[in-house]
């Protein structure tokens, strides 16, 4: 590997292009925070591709491993690597970022260089989450991952941002409290924090239980799964664009991530036991919340109960304990994360120019706007499930995979086809078709080229995904698989 | 890659270029380069499709996989082809129908701003339904399933600025997807009990299945095929608007004619009609699944075709013409007479396509008019128009020679034959329908082109016969829709044309029967037998009461619907489907919506135990603050106060622990 730490660099690089950003101190010069923050997101973008290209899609295990040495007498280490399970995420998380920089680029006039600086230091932070394998490090990372987003939300954010800044703020950490217990409980039983020891690790089933749903407080919040994901509506409608953008693109994942790497190895007998309690969470997530997305009259809120509905397909896929859920969850996952992302970018476009959220105030758009609601339809085909986009592949998989565990389960997930598309394009016919509704859509400009280059690559990668998803797929059997083997083995004696 | 599967891979690509360059880049292409383009993509996929024609009938069939679109678990989903001779049918159909509409809409289009969109969006149908058609599995198939959805969706909403016109496109997605959740679940089934999608491994492994049972519901079993037959059936009734899924395909009127002619008559609907044919090896296990096709299928036929003896707007009697039609192909098909419907879906893709064109020609020259009872006497200023709509209602009326005689005749014979439960009402229903669409085709004709002229004296003075891109489609559709069934039934139907493209249960094989009937008769034969039979009769007498009734006595018809005042009303008021629908479901998910989200996430999540618990925080420490008031005797007062109680409780504990 020529001895270059890779990891390191792609968590390391955008931090330290985060401090640099920050150093160039106020707005007079916020072109150049802008400039800088823009390379340092491209960097980071490049530095993760060798991950990919040296990616051995053969070995189950860990890749790229560094391992130093930090607390020496709590054994913690400074311990990362990827798998088939990671490397997705941490691409999508690196892809994610420069996307952003540009979406802020005209639109953030304020604070510019702490703005560019938060995402590229909370990009960092992401992928330090992605690839800990040492559980006391991840902490510190899951921990440092709310600061920088915190931080988003109640400066650059919407009128109510400091309720909805602190909504999210202590729904998270509350949920990560009882993490911290459960991992200091698995270091005082195995003497180690690295997290593959844990799953050699036997556990009572008593201990198996409430590991795992110490983990679930944490993780589900995250996700979010029905009950616990009024946070995220709140969040969404607060939050500035790139913000949003983040939030579901990126955010989200850490949570289903946290249920593969850590509750259905460490915890694989307490795991099959709940798994009725996880399927119907998500299952209630995907047709409550497919309800409530429906009667939305503000667009981001929307969105954001729609996420809520696509991440309930990830954690149903998660819980399936089938090959074709497992990746199935996965595949949808990266989808998400590009789909949502142009979701929340397309309605920042229309706030941009508008500054409104609300359905109602908008109609006609598509006379003003072509090129805008050729994209927007796209994203929003994608939101549907509609073949051909990635949108398709994820819910395609995990449907089949809950159909290999019941019937019942797959036909109620599957009535997202039916959901997906009402609210998603109910949504689309009233603002982008039908007459010019009122003099401001009269007044609107399309897409300026900066926008244009944004959605283009997302376009370029919904697409992509769903008429080749082979690539994406490929590089996950071994770990998804070696997964699935062992979450089969039972940790009882 | 041989040279053949080059030609294979040539059928879609050559319209999605056309698609892609005229959608990417019309504006600067300009109008004739762009309808150029597509209309060569769609002339090469057709005279490729000829040239597969031709070696398929020397059995060169094809199966194999184009690239591997996703591994997972054990399961490998490919993208390919399966080229054989009901494909290749197929793919004669739906490019033929699309030169001929592309052609069209340089002249139907003409005036309109988005004149290059449209066309992108056309070659993209084509492109999409030749990809579903030429499928080799069932993820292709759902592929192309769902694309058409999606070209139907962006054409029925061509004019987005109509209210009519976005109402229509989303409620015709929704439908359908109400369709494709059945279907899809059907596909989960298939690779959950069969362990492929792939067409012939399933198919080989299907009689093997065909005893096993899987009980949905605790204590009930069911054949594992017929929940899949059923499942994919109701992937079928959204797709070819099947009752009670057929709210979607009226409303879909609203797209420029064109597209009713090519996607919602000719092609796209019958999407459903040709994935039974094409899963004959699975229908034909389940004989609960063709009952339930027979039944919805009769239904449909009879009761869509009422629906069009009261309309008034010309495409929406056409419009109804087709459901009924497609009624016609799915009893067909539950009789287990898959040629027979695949025949009558090649006829009526031609003559509806034909009378579709034709009325978008008299819609054209009627500035945008569509209601017949502002039209009347046209044939004297349009008569290529009028002629070849005559020869399209001929055809649909089933009168011989024409081409929906045969086909029609051959499933009702079918039916006539069928022993599965709920053949009889399915045989009423067809043979009861021949009259109704006698009359309301013969009643469209009369009204818009005979009698007298009832427009206004503009419109009347600008009458005249379309340009020859109208035209000249409608001569080429008339040819077919006159010759196409005397021509091609003893070939298709009784010299086995389709061999073991499609697969019939040695019970159910009323075309065997039919075939020993017919087989060394002539076309003229046929002909000479059916017309001494009973639907030819009722055929000419729906004729006859359309000439009656619009003709000799035009003053009747309104009487009648006066004497019959709560029959017409239903009618006129198409059963009150759509009401109930937008009351029921529509309004009823938002009901729940509503109710979800303002009880379950605002009072109870958020107001109960989020902002609750918060509120319970803040109130102990409100509580906790206002003892810490600073002052000294507050203090001095709780120290004596807590030295007090807690002397008094020692003393107590001790007088009733200690003591005894």
């Amino acid at each position: 590997m020529l001895g270059i730490p890779l990891l390191s660099l792609v968590i390391w690089l955008p931090i330290a292009a985060g401090v640099i950003v920050l150093a160039t101190g106020g707005d007079r010069n916020a072109n150049m925070a802008r400039m800088v923050a823009l390379a340092g997101s491209i960097l980071g973008f490049l530095v993760a591709i060798p991950l990919y290209t040296r990616f051995n899609p053969l070995i189950a295990g860990m890749q790229f491993v560094e391992v130093e040495p930090w607390i020496e007498r709590f054994h913690v280490n400074y311990h990362l690597g990827v798998d088939g399970i990671s490397l997705w995420l941490v691409l999508l998380n690196c892809l994610t970022t420069p996307l952003v920089v540009i979406a802020g680029w005209r639109v953030i006039e304020k604070k510019v260089a702490q703005y560019m600086a938060a995402f590229l230091i909370m990009s960092g932070i992401v992928n330090g989450v992605f690839m800990a394998l040492d559980s006391l490090l991840f902490y510190v990372f899951w921990e440092a991952m709310l600061i920088p987003m915190f931080i988003i939300i109640g400066v650059w954010g919407g009128p109510n941002r400091v309720y909805a800044a602190i909504k999210f703020f202590l729904y998270t950490l509350l949920g990560s409290l009882l993490m911290l217990v459960a991992l200091i409980y698995l270091y005082n039983q195995s003497g180690s924090f690295n997290i593959l020891d844990y799953y050699r690790l036997p556990l009572s089933m008593t201990a198996q239980i409430f590991i795992f749903f110490a983990f679930f407080v944490a993780f589900a919040v995250k996700v979010p799964m029905w009950p616990v994901h009024t946070w995220l509506p709140d969040a969404h409608v607060e939050a500035p664009t790139g913000g949003s953008v983040v939030l579901a693109a990126i955010m989200l994942k850490v949570g289903a991530y946290g249920f593969l790497r850590f509750s259905l190895p460490i915890a694989p007998d307490a795991s099959h036991a709940l798994s009725g309690f996880m399927i119907t969470l998500s299952l209630i997530a995907v047709v409550y919340i497919g309800f409530v997305a429906l009667v939305q009259s503000d667009m981001k809120k929307l969105i954001a109960y729609s996420s809520i509905s696509h991440m309930g397909f990830v954690t149903l896929g998660i819980f399936i304990f089938n090959a074709i859920g497992t990746e199935g969850a996965l595949v949808q996952m990266i989808s998400h994360g590009l789909v949502s992302g142009a979701m929340f970018l397309c309605v920042g476009v229309l706030y941009d120019r508008m500054h409104s959220r609300q359905i109602s105030d908008y109609g006609g758009v598509a006379n003003k706007m072509p090129m805008f609601a050729a994209f927007f339809m796209l994203f929003s085909m994608a939101n549907s499930g509609l073949p051909g986009t990635s949108g398709f592949a994820g819910e395609f998989m995990v449907i089949l995979g809950a159909m290999k565990a019941n019937f019942w389960i797959a036909f109620l997930a599957a009535t997202t086809l039916i959901f997906g598309a009402a609210y998603t394009l109910w949504m689309y016919k009233r603002v982008i078709f039908g007459a010019i509704s009122n003099s401001h859509v009269e007044a609107l400009l399309d897409i300026t080229p900066r926008e244009f280059l944004f959605l283009a690559v997302l376009a370029v990668g919904v697409l992509g995904m769903g008429i080749y998803p082979l690539p994406f797929s490929e590089l996950m059997h071994a770990s998804v698989n070696d997964l699935l083997v062992h979450v089969a083995q039972t940790k009882l004696q | 890659m041989t040279d053949m599967q080059k030609l294979y891979l040539l059928v879609p690509m050559a319209p999605l270029a056309g698609a892609v360059i005229t959608g990417l880049f019309g504006r600067k292409l300009g109008r004739s380069l762009s309808h150029w383009i597509t209309i060569i993509g769609v002339a090469v996929a057709f005279f490729a499709s000829i040239a597969i024609f031709n070696d398929v009938k020397q059995g060169h069939n094809f199966n194999g996989a184009l690239y591997t679109w996703m591994t997972t678990g054990d399961v490998r989903f490919e993208i390919g082809f399966l080229i054989d001779r009901l494909t290749v049918l197929m793919m004669l159909v739906v490019t033929f129908v699309s030169l001929m509409v592309h052609i069209y809409t340089i002249g139907y289009m003409h005036d309109d701003d988005g004149y290059q969109r449209f066309f992108s969006y056309i070659s993209l149908f084509t492109f999409s339904m030749l990809m579903l058609v030429m499928a080799n599995n069932f993820l292709q198939l759902f592929f192309g399933w769902e694309a058409v959805g999606l070209v139907s969706y962006l054409l029925i909403g061509f004019w987005f600025t109509r209210p009519t016109a976005i109402y229509a496109n989303l409620k015709a997605f929704l439908v359908n997807r109400v369709g494709d959740f059945g279907f899809l679940l059907g596909i989960g089934m298939i690779l959950a009990h069969f362990g492929t999608l792939d067409y012939a491994s399933v198919f080989s492994r299907a009689p093997a299945m065909a005893s096993e049972t899987v009980e949905l519901i605790p204590g009930s079993p069911w054949l594992v095929i017929s929940v899949i037959c059923i499942l994919l059936f109701v992937g079928a009734m959204g797709k070819s608007a099947q009752f009670p899924l057929h709210v979607w395909l009226p409303d879909s009127m609203e797209g420029p004619t064109p597209i009713s002619a090519l996607i919602h008559a000719a092609t796209m609907v019958t999407a459903g009609i040709f994935m039974v044919s094409r899963m004959s090896p699975l229908f034909e296990l389940s004989e609960t699944a063709l009952s339930v096709i027979l039944v919805i299928g009769g239904i449909t036929a009879l009761f869509m075709a009422f629906l069009g003896m009261v309309q008034n707007d010309i495409k929406r009697v056409v419009a109804y013409s087709t459901l009924s039609q497609l009624g016609y192909m799915t009893v067909a098909l539950g009789a287990s007479a898959y040629s027979a419907a695949i025949f009558h879906l090649m006829t009526h893709a031609f003559f509806k396509a034909l009378l579709f064109l034709g009325a978008g020609s008299v819609i054209i020259a009627m500035h945008h008019e569509q209601d017949m009872r502002k039209m009347g006497g046209l044939k004297k200023y349009m008569p290529i128009t009028y002629w070849c709509v005559v020869i399209g209602s001929l055809a649909l009326s089933g009168i011989p020679p024409f081409a929906g005689f045969f086909s029609k005749d051959m499933i009702i014979d079918a039916v006539r034959d069928c022993q599965v439960p709920g053949a009889g009402f399915a045989y009423f229903a067809v043979v009861t329908g021949v009259f109704v669409t006698a009359f309301y085709t013969f009643r469209l004709l009369f009204m818009t082109f005979h009698g007298k002229p009832r427009m206004d004296h503009h419109t009347e003075s600008h009458l005249h016969e379309s340009p020859w891109t109208v035209t000249v489609p409608l001569i080429l559709l008339a040819i077919p829709s006159a010759y196409a069934g005397w021509a091609y039934i003893n070939p298709l139907l009784f010299g086995d044309y389709f061999g073991n493209a499609i697969a019939v249960n040695e019970v159910h094989d009323v075309i065997g029967h039919l075939r020993e009937e017919y087989q060394h008769v002539s076309s003229a034969g046929i002909v000479l037998r059916n017309i001494a039979s009973l639907p030819f009769f009722l055929a000419l007498s729906g004729i006859f009461s359309a000439w009656f009734l619009y003709i000799a006595r035009p003053e009747l018809p309104a009487k009648i619907a006066g004497r019959i005042r709560g029959i017409y009303v239903l009618l006129e008021n198409k059963y009150y489907f759509d009401e109930f629908n937008d009351w029921f479901f529509a309004g009823g998910a938002r009901r729940i919506g509503n109710f979800l989200w303002r009880f379950g996430d605002l009072k109870t999540i958020d107001g109960f135990f989020v902002n609750g618990s918060a509120k319970v925080v803040s109130g102990i420490s409100r509580l906790v603050r206002e003892l810490q008031s600073g002052y000294v005797y507050h203090y001095a007062f709780a120290m004596i106060f807590g030295l007090f109680v807690l002397l008094s409780l020692s003393g107590i504990l001790n007088a009733w622990f200690v003591k005894p």
